[in-house]
């Protein structure tokens, strides 16, 4: 199932890709520097792969989705979908050509004017991108919902009718009906129960399968990505610390923050805590250490390590990590290796 | 074996709302061994949050106790005046751990100001005059770095993890013997998620106590728990040590809610229908009309919790029976 | 929604007000038919002057032999006209302005904003009392005084609901989609502002029916022999005590109308509370 990974061939592929948060320089008042919400992020997406984005909160997965969007304007580097550029945009300008992106909000629920009844709202979608038949955009909207298998009658019923998991649902329909070809998903599955995440976690998949779609995937739940995702990249402060097929990234983690990550999150089979992977928590992002963001939480680091920043390194083939020691560390067998 | 600090036989609940009477709890039965950590394990709407108002006899005024009894120390909870439980049980011999830190912490006064208060009333008489001192050495033992001064600063102050240490530390003011944590980690991220786990299980053997922990979560019960009890819409349908329930579960809803969970190699289903409503529960066993084994009897009778083994106990008569293969 | 309006039928004083503001609007419908004397209304007969409340005349005649009951019931009609046109105007100016400020963000909220505050700190009568300098006296320079100084409550109003709703998802979800800002804010923040914007307002009827009063009584709002409630009141001042009936029932109207919006304001406020809200 794994997507063969070939920069050439990738729907999208981003390169230093720096957004800079509350940046202020008003004319009264104290000027900000911001917020290096992503730091200089490389990332390629292949057509038809399941692209797992992993990370705590903070790390800037939801500021990278957005800029990938472009809701949010970039400020250094530069965003190529299918061969074109499209970096630079102002936001109007950076939705209209990135159309083919789509986001999945983490709560649909609150994503839909509760004013405004399902059908209403999934219609608004094709009416603002210029779809002028009424009759044609109800089809549409209809054949979404029962895509996403949901009664096309719900097309009538408001927001708050309506179950955590059926949301969920209408969420992805609001994008199907757009015909999308990368689809951002925000923690999909946050805040669902067992049995409603294992739905709509098939959904997922079976969407990808009959429609084509590539997925970009953010969650923090490691059990869920694995599940999954093709490939996934870890994020830390605003940076991809490793990126590798699924198998890969679980079996021979690289670098020692995804090494702590996979640690410590639980599982079935986890055993009773016996020790705490990483000490502390990650610092805010307004305070970002120089050198390896990592270095002071991790056990491998050398006063090197603070002092000079290290890139994405080919470890094996697609298999990236940011590290300046991890040729260095022990083969450490985790707890996750199966 | 001794006699459980906390044994919940029987439970039945229900709360009076504007659509009617909803039975919230039907059958719940729990115990808590003197020393262990016992996880519940629910979806939401199963009764789990309703179960800890119980135990802390902190029911809304609509509620109702039908049935049952909850004994803690050999005392009934269940049926115990308002006062006595304020005065001498709940913030005193039952400390309370609650899901979202920050809004357990008023955010305009101090940190310290506000767990002194709390220990004024429920703190036990020999500590008189000690407080400050107590709390200092008990943020010392949740790890909240430079006690003293932690508790001169307000909780904005403070990260998530951190904010949780110091509401495990207020439960811990009162000198409790039972500890009850609703999801305290489901706000943080893995890694202090995993170090606030380690610390409650430090914490539950260094003052030997027992510990309520609810989730939804059964990686974090791995990590955590002793034993493990699945609820479902109000009824405790198995009882079971933790390694056991997740590897040889009984129960036709705890098979098929473990077999929804990510990391086991069967294809995702999820489970057929969905929850049903309190206000018009179904008869009997009330799994009955999403389980793929249920008989006519299952409809009509509430199903006993079986025994097979001593620490082992299944409300399901059919359990020993294979589910249909597009089920599990 | 049958839950709300049961919500709202469990509250006394907001049914009481709704009760009240219903009546009120029946009046001003209906107000030639039903007064009983609408002849006497205007012209003077001074044989029936100051003529206490009787079976023929409820509530007296006045100094000029006017009955004072049909002159209560045709200044409803002025009234709520008043208070309507006024508030009317006041949103149509208060509320894009304030949908603008809440969402556009930069020097253009600043200017709006601050034009608010200088609007607000002019006080409502003196701007009454300079227009009606400048322009002839009488109700149309009443209403515009009161019109441009009652929208800024909205601009308010709206801002701070539309400051919230623009970082709710919904309206992320909408930009993520493409939509324009006019989109945005006329299909979607105006329907999810309508309850703070529908409470101002009905709180606004009564308080410009009110300050419609004292113009009315200071002499620059309507002019004699419009029945005008103020204007009753300000004719009556000669003639007390003695002619209780003359002041009284003019001043009890105000009294019931203004609390009549006042109450339902008060109930709709608690209805529409963000808080309570989110119950439903």
């Amino acid at each position: 199932m794994t997507a063969a990974y070939d920069a050439n061939g990738a729907i999208l592929q981003v390169r230093g890709l720096v957004t800079v948060l509350g940046r202020q320089r008003p004319l009264v008042g104290r000027r900000s520097a911001g917020v290096r919400a992503v730091d200089g992020v490389d990332l390629d997406i292949a057509p038809g792969e399941i692209l797992g984005l992993v990370g705590e909160s903070g790390c800037g997965k939801s500021t990278l989705a957005r800029t990938l969007l472009g809701v949010q304007r970039e400020s250094e580097g530069n965003i190529v979908l299918d061969g074109r550029s499209v970096g630079g945009l102002d936001p109007g300008e950076a939705r209209r050509t990135r159309g083919d992106i789509q986001y999945v909000h983490q709560d649909p629920g609150a994503a839909l004017d509760p004013w405004w009844s399902i059908g209403r709202s999934l219609e608004e979608g094709l009416a603002i991108r210029g779809n002028r038949s009424p009759a044609d955009r109800e089809a549409r909207v209809r054949r979404a919902l029962s895509e996403v298998g949901l009664d096309p009658a719900t097309a009538g019923r408001y927001p708050h009718e309506l179950s955590g998991g059926q949301l969920r649902r209408v969420g992805i329909a609001r994008i199907l009906v757009l015909e999308p070809r990368l689809v951002i998903l925000d923690e999909p599955t946050a805040g669902l129960d067992l049995s409603v995440q294992a739905t709509v976690l098939r959904l997922l998949r079976d969407l990808r399968a009959r429609l084509g779609l590539t997925y970009l995937f953010i969650s923090h739940d490691l059990s869920v990505v694995r599940r999954l995702c093709d490939r996934i990249a870890i994020m830390y402060l605003g940076r991809i610390v490793e990126t590798a097929a699924t198998d890969l990234a679980f079996s021979a983690p690289r670098h020692p923050y995804t090494r702590a990550l996979l640690a410590a999150s639980p599982r079935l089979d986890s055993e009773l805590v016996q020790r705490v992977p990483v000490m502390g928590e990650p610092p805010k992002p307004g305070a970002i250490p120089p050198g390896c963001a990592f270095h002071p939480r991790c056990r491998y680091a050398e006063p090197h390590c603070a002092r000079s920043r290290p890139v994405l390194e080919s470890a094996e083939s697609s298999h990236l990590v940011s590290c300046l020691r991890w040729r260095d560390l022990p083969a450490e067998p985790t707890a996750s290796a199966t | 074996m001794s006699e459980p600090l906390l044994k919940v036989s029987n439970l039945a609940v229900s709360i009076r709302g504007d659509e009617g009477v909803a039975r919230v709890l039907d059958r719940v039965d729990l115990e808590i061994p003197r020393g262990r950590i016992v996880g519940v394990v629910g979806e939401s709407g199963c009764g789990k949050s309703t179960l800890i108002k119980a135990i802390l006899g902190v029911l809304p005024p609509r509620a109702e106790i039908e049935a049952g009894e909850i004994l803690f120390e050999g005392r009934d909870l269940a049926h115990a005046s308002p006062q006595v439980l304020a005065r001498e049980v709940r913030g005193s011999a039952i400390g309370f751990i609650p899901q979202d830190p920050l809004l357990a912490l008023n955010p305009v006064f101090r940190v310290g100001t506000q767990m002194l208060e709390t220990m004024r009333w429920h703190a036990p008489p020999q500590w008189k005059g000690r407080h400050r001192e107590r709390l200092v050495e008990l943020l010392g033992a949740v790890q909240v770095p430079d006690p003293e001064k932690a508790l001169d600063r307000y909780p904005h102050e403070f990260s998530g993890g951190q904010r949780q240490r110091l509401l495990i530390a207020a439960a811990l003011s009162c000198q409790p013997r039972l500890l009850i944590a609703d999801e305290p980690t489901t706000a943080l991220d893995v890694t202090t998620q995993q170090q606030v786990l380690k610390l409650l299980r430090d914490l539950v053997a260094e003052f030997g106590l027992s510990m309520l922990f609810v989730t939804h979560d059964f990686g974090v019960v791995a990590q955590l728990c002793d034993d493990v009890s699945v609820i479902y819409a109000g009824q405790t349908v198995e009882a079971a040590p933790t390694r056991r329930l997740i590897d040889e579960a009984a129960h036709p809803y705890a098979r098929m809610l473990l077999a929804c969970h990510p990391d086991r190699a069967t294809e995702l289903g999820g489970i057929p229908g969905s929850v049903p409503s309190p206000y018009v529960p179904p008869t009997g066993c009330r799994f009955h009309p999403r389980c793929p084994i249920a008989v006519a009897e299952c409809t009509s009778r509430r199903p006993d919790l079986q025994r097979p083994s001593g620490d082992h106990s299944i409300a399901c008569p059919r359990h020993h029976l294979t589910l249909p293969e597009a089920a599990a | 929604m049958k839950l709300v309006v049961l919500k709202f039928l469990r509250d006394l004083p907001a049914v009481l007000g709704l009760g009240i503001v219903l009546f009120g609007l029946f009046v001003a419908v209906f107000a030639n038919q039903l007064a009983p004397h609408p002849d006497a209304a205007f012209q003077s007969n001074l044989l029936q002057r100051f003529k206490p409340p009787s079976a023929e005349f409820w509530f007296g005649t006045d100094n000029l032999g006017r009955d004072i009951f049909s002159r209560v019931v045709l200044g409803t009609r002025s009234a709520f006209i008043i208070a309507f046109t006024v508030v009317g105007s006041a949103m149509l100016i208060g509320v894009p302005l304030g949908l603008f400020a809440g969402y556009l963000g930069g020097w253009r909220t600043e200017l709006i904003m601050r034009l608010t505050d200088v609007v607000l700190a002019v006080p409502q009568l003196i701007l009454a009392l300079a227009l009606a300098q400048l322009m002839k006296p009488g109700l149309d320079t009443a209403m515009l005084a009161l019109t441009l100084t009652y929208w800024p409550f909205f601009t308010r109003t709206v801002y701070a609901e539309t400051r919230r709703l623009k970082s709710s998802l919904f309206v992320e979800a909408l930009q993520g989609v493409g939509a324009s800002t006019t989109r945005i804010l006329f299909l979607h923040i105006l329907p999810n502002a309508a309850s703070p914007i529908i409470v101002r307002a009905t709180i606004g009827m009564g308080f410009t029916i009110l300050t419609a009063a004292v113009l009315g009584f200071l002499g620059v709002g309507a002019t004699p022999p419009d029945p005008d409630w103020g204007l009753a009141i300000a004719e009556s001042r000669k003639f007390l005590p003695e002619t209780w009936w003359f002041a009284t029932f003019p001043g009890l109207a105000i009294l019931v109308a203004v609390l009549g919006f006042n109450l339902l304001g008060d109930g709709l406020r608690d209805l529409f509370d963000p808080r309570l809200r989110r119950s439903r």
